[in-house]
């Protein structure tokens, strides 16, 4: 078993038919994969090496430079996060400047949308927002979002104005607090390189302090994209490889950033007739990856695969152009579409591919360069008419666009003074027994999307309520856990009360979906709002919280520093991957065990999905124990 | 059953370890890597990888057809099976540490279990699990170790020399 979406183990059958070699293909390549990269001892930080440490106790026991394996390990593990908060900052700064460039009238493609987010998210920042010049707010705005890249004197104010204050303490003193977030990532690099820090628990101090940076960036990103796009709202749409229209231009969006992708939506709907004149019956938008989960979010653009099985799409034969800007994006696409029609189209500068098509794309001539994307585009369904296509008929009902605010306004048709109040109070009574954020990626290593459905299956049943994002987000999309329907088929009683009573309040004429679509890996900033709104309520840390993030599948930097953040910000956090630690005992049992001492977070490493789904239900009851509340045995 | 051998190809030996961390794993309680470091087992390979002159060789027992450590063994804990083998795990209660069978084996393929109560420990071939390959040769990235008959690969060496032949066009 390699997938368990129907979609994509039919068109695996294509790609064996046609020798296309896939994701799968080459993961069977790479083994036997090496024993000191998956247990973390392996170090090339200088040209001594590279160094390997014998986990066994034979010899090599030290690096030539004396590192042992704690601080291999504790160096390898840091470095990811810095990498991981490089990625999710480069992209909020990417946003801010785009911001910056409409204030200053440098590119009139990215005018505020949500004027209500901006207010508040300057509010939240300490702008004075008096006066009612959008433009000149934005502009502050943008520029406060820049500040953040340097070293400043403050605690990092994007991550600390989002905590509790029990958070902040608790991070000044474990001694993880950015200043800035690139001189933090920076810092990171300088520590981790030859001969600087060789102290596993000091660099372990300034992996915290990268993913909290990290946390700032991503919640930047979420607030500007709410900002220029707007904040989502609940929208219907499907998922899944039957959504490419054989009639139609297709157009798969893949990468991260909406400053392209949302206003390729927007073209799109207004550039039809061109697709029209090349015979086709209109354009056909989709989504993959979190750029996916943007303009799904935003404009029910249906979600068309996710993460592992990227190249799929491209063996229906009928999806003429996938447009990507960075991170998640597989050089391998080349490849595959060099077997069909497909064109591969490249747009920014710091992330080509060799064999693309390479449209640069920038804030000044955004408009310019997404119309060449959707004429490319239709040309290649030019090419392709009359060719015969295979599209697996296999699609799923998703509600998404469940973003904070539009999850606090569904819950105040319950309570409209209050709106946290019937969330607090159906966890206080035990219709739910928690809160678990499902985010991460898929894993070639884990059968796609196996760990996802069986964690899931076994805490909805339980009365968990469960949020969702990123490529987990997706998951659950292509296997109906999106759709109201599914309450029906997966939640327990006590969830399912909740989520009808929710859902009726609200006119849908019955119950929320299962799992929230809270939105892209960013968004994971969207779930700590929630919980902190509800720390702050019950008048608790949030490491009281019967709260857990769950990672089943992940397998990018990226990952690895949210986990860190979600740890940091006092949530037991579920690894279904092992990650490559396991060559420090000491590490290992710091980052599973020591840790909750001193942050209250700690990390659950468990592979199996049901001992997994056992293990994160534990720790929520855990958390309501000591919160004084019921509990329940499995 | 043929008796296969484990034939080392160095010129293709990276020197990246992968086969004694394999054969260590092998030799561990769980039976695989990650599993043996996280509960902490300190598993022995049994093969060994030495570099000189700028080579690399993967070397373990060779079990020999005249196994001098046999020979050597006064306890009878070292012996041969019939199909080849040549092992001493499944009589390590009568090894007596005397050493003799390191002092015998021309390659250096026996070390120690360490401990006070020390024994003579080797590549018994107690690796290979429902794969049928040992350990170390299914670790190794890019074939050092061919694990065959020496006909089977006698003919793989013919071939390969006939073929660069060829190829050589001075045929």
């Amino acid at each position: 078993m390699k997938s368990h979406d129907p979609a994509v183990q039919s068109l695996m059958g294509a790609a064996r038919k046609r020798n296309v070699e896939t994701v799968w293909d080459r993961h069977g390549k790479q083994e036997p994969r090496c024993g000191f990269g998956e247990t973390g001892l392996c170090c090339r930080h200088c040209t001594q090496g590279p160094c390997r440490i014998n986990p066994f106790g034979d010899e090599p026991l030290r690096g030539v430079c004396g590192a042992d394996a704690d601080t291999l390990v504790a160096r390898g593990l840091v470095r990811a996060i810095a990498a991981g908060c490089a990625a999710h900052s480069g992209h909020a700064k990417h946003l801010a400047h785009a911001l910056k460039k409409w204030a200053r009238r440098v590119s009139e493609h990215y005018p505020v949308k949500d004027v209500s987010k901006l207010r508040a998210v300057a509010e939240r920042m300490g702008l004075d927002t008096e006066g009612g010049d959008v433009r000149e707010l934005a502009g502050r705005l943008a520029d406060l979002a820049l500040e953040q890249f340097a070293e400043g004197e403050y605690p990092l104010s994007w991550a600390f104005n989002h905590l509790t204050e029990g958070r902040k303490e608790a991070l000044l003193k474990f001694g993880a607090v950015p200043t800035g977030i690139e001189n933090t990532v920076s810092e990171m690099m300088h520590r981790t390189s030859l001969g600087v820090d060789a102290d596993a628990v000091n660099l372990l101090k300034g992996g915290v302090a990268c993913a909290i940076a990290d946390f700032a960036g991503s919640h930047m990103a979420t607030d500007l994209t709410d900002i220029l796009f707007g904040t989502p709202k609940p929208v219907v749409s499907r998922a899944n490889i039957g959504v490419i229209d054989a009639d139609k231009v297709n157009i798969a969006l893949h990468g991260h950033n909406p400053v392209l992708s949302d206003l390729l939506v927007r073209t799109a709907r207004v550039m039809q007739d061109e697709a029209r004149a090349a015979g086709a019956a209109g354009i056909n938008m989709m989504g993959i990856c979190c750029t996916g989960n943007e303009i799904l979010m935003r404009h029910g653009v249906p979600a068309l695969t996710h993460s592992i099985s990227q190249e799929m799409p491209i063996l229906t034969g009928a999806l003429d152009a996938m447009v990507v800007d960075y991170q998640c994006v597989y050089p391998s696409l080349i490849t595959a579409a060099s077997c069909a029609h497909t064109r591969v189209i490249t747009t920014m500068g710091m992330a080509r591919i060799a064999g693309a098509v390479h449209i640069e794309f920038t804030e000044e001539n955004a408009l310019d360069a997404v119309r060449a994307i959707i004429r490319e585009s239709v040309e290649a369904f030019r090419t392709r008419r009359g060719l015969a296509v295979n599209i697996p008929p296999v699609t799923s009902e998703v509600m998404t666009g469940f973003s904070t605010e539009a999850i606090v306004a569904a819950l105040s048709k319950l309570d409209a003074g209050d709106p946290i109040k019937p969330l607090i109070d159906n966890i206080v009574n035990g219709n739910i027994q928690g809160v678990v954020l499902i985010a991460g990626c898929n894993n070639v290593k884990v059968p796609q999307d196996e760990n996802f459905l069986g964690v899931a299956r076994e805490l909805l049943v339980r009365d968990v309520l469960m949020l969702a994002t990123g490529c987990g987000a997706g998951a659950y999309a292509r296997h109906g856990f999106l759709s109201p329907a599914a309450t029906g088929e997966y939640a327990g009683p006590g969830l399912k009360a909740v989520l009808t009573a929710i859902g009726e309040a609200n006119g849908l004429g019955g119950p929320l979906p299962p799992v929230l679509h809270i939105g892209s890996c960013v968004d994971n900033s969207r779930a700590v709002d929630i919980a902190v709104a509800v720390a702050k309520k019950l008048g608790v840390d949030m490491d009281k919280l019967p709260v857990v993030a769950s990672a089943p599948e992940y397998k990018a930097e990226k990952a690895v520093s949210i986990g860190t953040y979600a740890v940091a910000l006092g949530l037991p956090t579920h690894l279904g991957v092992m990650p490559p630690v396991l060559g420090s005992p000491r590490m290992a049992e710091l980052l599973t065990s020591g840790v909750k001492d001193l942050l209250g977070g700690y990390f659950i490493v468990e592979t199996d999905p049901a001992k997994a789904a056992r293990a994160i239900f534990g720790a929520l009851q855990e958390r309501r124990r000591g919160l004084g509340l019921s509990v329940r045995s499995w | 059953m043929e008796f296969k051998e484990i034939i080392i190809r160095p010129d293709n030996c990276t020197g990246c370890l992968s086969c004694m961390l394999a054969c260590a794993a092998a030799h561990s309680g769980a039976g695989s890597l990650l599993g043996a470091v996280a509960s902490g087992e300190k598993p022995k390979a049994r093969i060994f990888v030495h570099r000189l002159e700028g080579k690399n060789l993967p070397m373990n027992c060779r079990h020999c057809t005249s196994p001098p450590c046999v020979e050597a063994c006064v306890t009878g804990s070292m012996h041969i099976e019939p199909d080849g083998l040549v092992p001493n795990h499944d009589r390590q209660e009568m090894c007596i540490g005397c050493w003799m069978c390191v002092t015998a084996c021309r390659f250096g393929a026996i070390r120690e279990t360490g401990g006070p109560d020390s024994r003579a420990i080797k590549c018994d071939r107690q690796c290979a699990f429902e794969t049928g390959i040992p350990a170390c040769v299914r670790a190794c990235p890019t074939g050092a170790m061919f694990y065959g008959g020496v006909d089977q690969y006698s003919v793989a060496g013919r071939e390969f020399f006939f073929r660069r032949w060829l190829k050589s066009g001075s045929l």
